[in-house]
């Protein structure tokens, strides 16, 4: 008869088991934020639909305390995804090759961030030019 | 003058099918010198202190793929990895991650083995070919687009670095899929019709959540996490062709 016995290690808390998965686990965690900001603003949009009286009351409460802290924390939350996403986004598309060599994952990550730091200033100014 | 003698604590999660219910950890004293790998201190142990313990080994310098070992809960070759790199701290050293333990520090690849057949891992002929014809000829434009993919030693150091592996036994996993796309993407090959029904299927790429780890702890940079997600887009392509082309692409 066969002695054999293969022991299957448990998985349970797995993700706290390394500093790697902990950071993956933030990650996927913080785009919870990036669904309940967008969920924010697609109310902005209904209460819009509903009349002056439902938007001014809808711009009002976006300047209550807790919906500051919330953006605040929204904010903070939403970069840490950016970052990260664009940490392994060199590992999730194909090759790109520049020159015939294939540029480095660094760069991708640096142009991601660049490219997101750029459009969120554009829009920023956009917005702020618009309100004045 | 001789170096000082030093001496480092190594834990080991030891377990016997034969005596243990469940894995424990025991710890070594191994007196060590700076250019001694982990492996080599596993080793002293089994030739001085208990010969009993049981482990994988072969080249000593990362090219067989056989000393992969958890250490200090990070999927390491033993042989490349050094016990000066932890000392005076104490060194754990588990076997791999979300593999069956067969005994100490040796795994069950079975599973392994039997996803590498499965991916067809050999070059399927796009038509037959007779010797006449001569040999294939690639440029070193289509070498280079499978040749990092092919640097794989089998090591299993992603598949303990894949948390969604170690929650589904089922998913073919990096190392096998990496293999699957280094013979898709062979100029010589003609065999990813059927390779896509693997890339496509309930236990192929969509199980990776783009962790990205497995890349991370390989030891030959072969980048697994891309060979896996650009499969996803390739599985993607696949899906919506055969409403283009209703012969071509998956059957």
């Amino acid at each position: 008869m066969s002695k054999r016995r293969p022991y299957v290690r448990p998985m349970d808390g797995w993700w706290r088991k390394n500093p790697y998965f902990v950071e993956y686990m933030i990650h996927e965690g913080t785009a919870l934020f990036v669904a309940a900001y967008a969920a924010v603003l697609l109310f902005g949009l209904l209460r819009l639909a509903q009349g002056e009286a439902a938007w001014n009351g809808w711009l009002l409460a976006l300047k209550s305390p807790w919906s500051i802290g919330f953006h605040l924390l929204a904010l903070a939350a939403i970069g840490y995804h950016a970052y990260t996403w664009f940490k392994i986004m060199p590992r999730t598309m194909p090759p790109l090759v520049v020159g015939g060599k294939r540029l480095p994952a660094w760069a991708i990550t640096g142009g991601g961030l660049a490219a997101a730091g750029a459009a969120s200033l554009l829009l920023f100014v956009l917005v702020w030019g618009l309100a004045r | 003058m001789p170096e000082q003698q030093k001496t480092i604590e190594i834990e080991v999660l030891r377990y016997n099918p034969e005596t243990d219910q469940v894995p424990y950890a025991q710890v070594f004293a191994v007196p060590f010198t700076d250019d001694m790998s982990v492996l080599q201190g596993v080793q002293y142990i089994k030739d001085y202190l208990d010969g009993s313990l049981s482990f994988r080994w072969s080249c000593r310098m990362a090219i067989c793929g056989s000393c992969g070992m958890m250490i200090n809960g990070e999927p390491s070759l033993s042989c490349q990895t050094f016990l000066r790199d932890y000392y005076p701290e104490r060194v754990r050293v588990e076997a791999l991650a979300h593999f069956p333990i067969e005994r100490d520090l040796v795994i069950n690849m079975e599973g392994f083995i039997e996803k590498l057949e499965s991916i067809q891992p050999y070059i399927i002929p796009k038509e037959a070919r007779t010797l006449a014809q001569g040999e294939y000829l690639q440029t070193p434009a289509q070498l280079n687009a499978y040749e990092q993919f092919s640097s794989c030693i089998n090591c299993l150091l992603c598949y303990a670095a894949c948390p969604q592996f170690g929650l589904n036994k089922d998913f073919v996993g990096p190392a096998a899929l990496t293999l699957l796309h280094r013979y898709n993407m062979d100029s010589r090959d003609g065999g990813q019709a059927e390779r896509m029904q693997l890339v496509n299927a309930e236990e192929g790429v969509f199980n990776c959540t783009a962790v990205g780890y497995c890349s991370e702890v390989c030891p030959k940079h072969v980048d697994p996490a891309n060979a896996v997600n650009l499969n996803k887009t390739n599985s993607a392509m696949d899906y919506f062709l055969r409403f283009l082309a209703p012969k071509g692409g998956t059957k």
